[in-house]
Protein backbone atom coordinates (compact mmCIF):
# COMPACT_ATOMS: atom_id res chain seq x y z
CA UNK A 1 0.00 0.00 0.00
CA UNK A 2 1.14 3.52 -0.78
CA UNK A 3 2.27 5.46 2.24
CA UNK A 4 2.09 9.12 3.17
CA UNK A 5 5.18 11.25 3.71
CA UNK A 6 5.41 10.65 7.43
CA UNK A 7 4.49 6.98 7.17
CA UNK A 8 1.11 5.53 7.86
CA UNK A 9 -1.97 5.23 5.76
CA UNK A 10 -4.77 7.73 5.26
CA UNK A 11 -8.30 7.29 3.99
CA UNK A 12 -7.41 7.69 0.32
CA UNK A 13 -4.59 5.12 0.66
CA UNK A 14 -7.12 2.75 2.20
CA UNK A 15 -9.56 3.38 -0.67
CA UNK A 16 -6.82 2.75 -3.26
CA UNK A 17 -5.76 -0.49 -1.55
CA UNK A 18 -9.33 -1.81 -1.36
CA UNK A 19 -10.08 -0.79 -4.96
CA UNK A 20 -6.96 -2.64 -6.07
CA UNK A 21 -8.43 -5.87 -4.71
CA UNK A 22 -11.86 -5.28 -6.28
CA UNK A 23 -11.04 -4.77 -9.97
CA UNK A 24 -14.71 -4.87 -10.96
CA UNK A 25 -15.52 -1.79 -8.87
CA UNK A 26 -14.80 1.82 -9.78
CA UNK A 27 -12.53 3.73 -7.39
CA UNK A 28 -15.35 6.25 -6.94
CA UNK A 29 -17.68 3.50 -5.69
CA UNK A 30 -15.12 2.23 -3.19
CA UNK A 31 -14.69 5.81 -2.01
CA UNK A 32 -18.44 6.15 -1.44
CA UNK A 33 -18.52 2.87 0.48
CA UNK A 34 -15.55 3.71 2.72
CA UNK A 35 -17.09 7.10 3.47
CA UNK A 36 -20.44 5.44 4.21
CA UNK A 37 -18.76 3.06 6.67
CA UNK A 38 -17.21 5.84 8.74
CA UNK A 39 -20.27 8.10 8.46
CA UNK A 40 -22.58 5.37 9.71
CA UNK A 41 -20.19 4.64 12.56
CA UNK A 42 -20.12 8.34 13.50
CA UNK A 43 -23.94 8.45 13.34
CA UNK A 44 -24.24 5.38 15.55
CA UNK A 45 -21.90 6.83 18.18
CA UNK A 46 -23.60 10.22 18.13
CA UNK A 47 -26.88 8.54 19.07
CA UNK A 48 -25.07 6.75 21.89
CA UNK A 49 -25.06 3.40 20.12
CA UNK A 50 -22.21 0.96 20.66
CA UNK A 51 -20.38 -0.51 17.64
CA UNK A 52 -18.91 -3.97 17.57
CA UNK A 53 -16.76 -5.10 14.65
CA UNK A 54 -15.82 -8.67 15.41
CA UNK A 55 -12.08 -9.32 15.08
CA UNK A 56 -11.36 -5.60 14.95
CA UNK A 57 -12.74 -3.97 18.07
CA UNK A 58 -15.61 -2.08 19.63
CA UNK A 59 -16.45 1.58 20.02
CA UNK A 60 -18.60 3.03 22.74
CA UNK A 61 -19.50 6.38 24.18
CA UNK A 62 -18.40 7.20 27.70
CA UNK A 63 -19.89 10.04 29.66
CA UNK A 64 -17.62 12.42 31.54
CA UNK A 65 -19.48 14.10 34.40
CA UNK A 66 -19.47 17.88 34.68
CA UNK A 67 -16.66 19.19 36.81
CA UNK A 68 -15.13 22.50 37.75
CA UNK A 69 -11.73 22.98 36.24
CA UNK A 70 -9.17 25.71 36.29
CA UNK A 71 -7.50 27.62 33.52
CA UNK A 72 -3.86 26.72 34.17
CA UNK A 73 -2.65 30.03 32.73
CA UNK A 74 -4.86 32.41 34.66
CA UNK A 75 -5.86 30.25 37.62
CA UNK A 76 -9.45 31.19 36.88
CA UNK A 77 -12.20 28.69 37.75
CA UNK A 78 -14.15 27.39 34.79
CA UNK A 79 -16.96 24.88 34.72
CA UNK A 80 -16.64 21.98 32.32
CA UNK A 81 -20.03 20.57 31.36
CA UNK A 82 -21.02 16.96 30.79
CA UNK A 83 -19.12 15.54 27.82
CA UNK A 84 -19.42 12.38 25.78
CA UNK A 85 -16.18 10.86 24.57
CA UNK A 86 -15.64 7.98 22.14
CA UNK A 87 -13.77 4.98 23.52
CA UNK A 88 -12.21 2.19 21.44
CA UNK A 89 -11.34 -1.25 22.71
CA UNK A 90 -9.25 -3.42 20.43
CA UNK A 91 -10.66 -6.86 19.62
CA UNK A 92 -8.91 -10.06 20.66
CA UNK A 93 -7.83 -11.14 17.18
CA UNK A 94 -6.33 -7.77 16.25
CA UNK A 95 -4.69 -7.34 19.67
CA UNK A 96 -2.91 -10.68 19.23
CA UNK A 97 -1.84 -9.83 15.70
CA UNK A 98 -0.37 -6.48 16.72
CA UNK A 99 1.23 -7.58 19.99
CA UNK A 100 4.50 -8.87 18.49
CA UNK A 101 6.03 -9.69 21.87
CA UNK A 102 8.88 -11.98 22.92
CA UNK A 103 6.62 -14.98 22.80
CA UNK A 104 6.63 -14.47 19.05
CA UNK A 105 2.88 -13.88 18.82
CA UNK B 1 -24.25 -1.45 15.60
CA UNK B 2 -22.58 -4.47 14.08
CA UNK B 3 -20.84 -5.19 10.79
CA UNK B 4 -24.15 -6.55 9.47
CA UNK B 5 -25.81 -3.18 10.11
CA UNK B 6 -23.01 -1.30 8.35
CA UNK B 7 -23.50 -3.63 5.37
CA UNK B 8 -27.26 -2.90 5.50
CA UNK B 9 -26.54 0.87 5.41
CA UNK B 10 -24.38 0.48 2.32
CA UNK B 11 -27.02 -1.64 0.67
CA UNK B 12 -29.66 1.03 1.41
CA UNK B 13 -27.65 4.14 0.62
CA UNK B 14 -25.37 3.05 -2.18
CA UNK B 15 -27.47 0.34 -3.79
CA UNK B 16 -24.85 -2.36 -4.00
CA UNK B 17 -26.05 -5.92 -3.50
CA UNK B 18 -25.75 -7.25 0.04
CA UNK B 19 -23.16 -9.74 -1.13
CA UNK B 20 -21.01 -7.04 -2.71
CA UNK B 21 -21.47 -4.69 0.24
CA UNK B 22 -20.45 -7.44 2.67
CA UNK B 23 -17.40 -8.31 0.61
CA UNK B 24 -16.18 -4.71 0.53
CA UNK B 25 -16.82 -4.03 4.22
CA UNK B 26 -14.89 -7.19 5.05
CA UNK B 27 -12.06 -6.08 2.79
CA UNK B 28 -11.91 -2.61 4.34
CA UNK B 29 -11.50 -3.99 7.88
CA UNK B 30 -9.08 -6.69 6.69
CA UNK B 31 -6.93 -4.05 5.00
CA UNK B 32 -6.97 -1.96 8.18
CA UNK B 33 -5.94 -4.97 10.28
CA UNK B 34 -3.06 -5.88 7.95
CA UNK B 35 -1.84 -2.28 7.97
CA UNK B 36 -1.91 -2.06 11.77
CA UNK B 37 -0.24 -5.46 12.07
CA UNK B 38 2.70 -4.00 10.13
CA UNK B 39 2.88 -1.30 12.79
CA UNK B 40 1.62 1.47 10.52
CA UNK B 41 -0.84 4.06 11.67
CA UNK B 42 -4.15 4.74 9.95
CA UNK B 43 -5.56 8.24 9.72
CA UNK B 44 -9.22 8.57 8.84
CA UNK B 45 -9.99 12.26 8.57
CA UNK B 46 -13.23 13.15 10.31
CA UNK B 47 -13.15 9.96 12.37
CA UNK B 48 -9.81 9.43 14.07
CA UNK B 49 -6.36 7.86 14.02
CA UNK B 50 -5.45 4.28 14.85
CA UNK B 51 -1.91 4.22 16.21
CA UNK B 52 0.30 1.25 17.10
CA UNK B 53 2.48 2.02 20.12
CA UNK B 54 5.46 0.15 21.44
CA UNK B 55 5.32 -0.60 25.17
CA UNK B 56 8.46 -1.39 27.13
CA UNK B 57 8.71 -4.42 29.41
CA UNK B 58 7.83 -3.68 33.02
CA UNK B 59 7.29 -5.47 36.28
CA UNK B 60 3.64 -5.90 37.07
CA UNK B 61 1.89 -7.45 39.99
CA UNK B 62 -0.95 -9.87 40.26
CA UNK B 63 -3.41 -7.74 42.23
CA UNK B 64 -4.94 -10.84 43.80
CA UNK B 65 -1.79 -12.57 45.05
CA UNK B 66 0.67 -9.66 45.11
CA UNK B 67 3.04 -11.81 43.09
CA UNK B 68 5.43 -9.97 40.76
CA UNK B 69 5.44 -10.89 37.10
CA UNK B 70 7.33 -9.51 34.15
CA UNK B 71 5.14 -7.94 31.50
CA UNK B 72 6.82 -8.37 28.11
CA UNK B 73 7.59 -5.58 25.68
CA UNK B 74 4.66 -5.48 23.29
CA UNK B 75 2.78 -3.39 20.81
CA UNK B 76 -0.68 -2.03 21.53
CA UNK B 77 -3.30 -0.26 19.45
CA UNK B 78 -4.75 3.06 20.50
CA UNK B 79 -7.50 5.10 18.90
CA UNK B 80 -7.34 8.88 18.95
CA UNK B 81 -10.73 10.30 17.97
CA UNK B 82 -10.74 13.29 15.65
CA UNK B 83 -12.08 16.65 16.80
CA UNK B 84 -14.94 16.20 14.32
CA UNK B 85 -16.03 12.95 15.99
CA UNK B 86 -15.75 14.43 19.48
CA UNK B 87 -17.94 17.35 18.43
CA UNK B 88 -20.47 15.04 16.72
CA UNK B 89 -20.95 13.22 20.02
CA UNK B 90 -21.75 16.45 21.84
CA UNK B 91 -23.77 18.27 19.18
CA UNK B 92 -27.06 18.32 21.09
CA UNK B 93 -26.16 21.12 23.45
CA UNK B 94 -24.76 18.87 26.16
CA UNK B 95 -21.21 19.72 25.16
Amino acid sequence: MRQGKEGGVNKSDLITAVAGQMPNLAMKDVEIIVNTIFHSMTDALSTGDRIEIRGFGSFEVRVRQPRSGRNPKTGENVSVGLRRVPFFKVGKELRERIRDDERGA
Amino acid sequence: MTKAEIIEKIYEKVGFSKKESAEIVELVFDTMKTTLERGEKIKISGFGNFVVRQKRPRIGRNPQTGEEIEICARRVLTFRPSQVLKIALNHDGNA
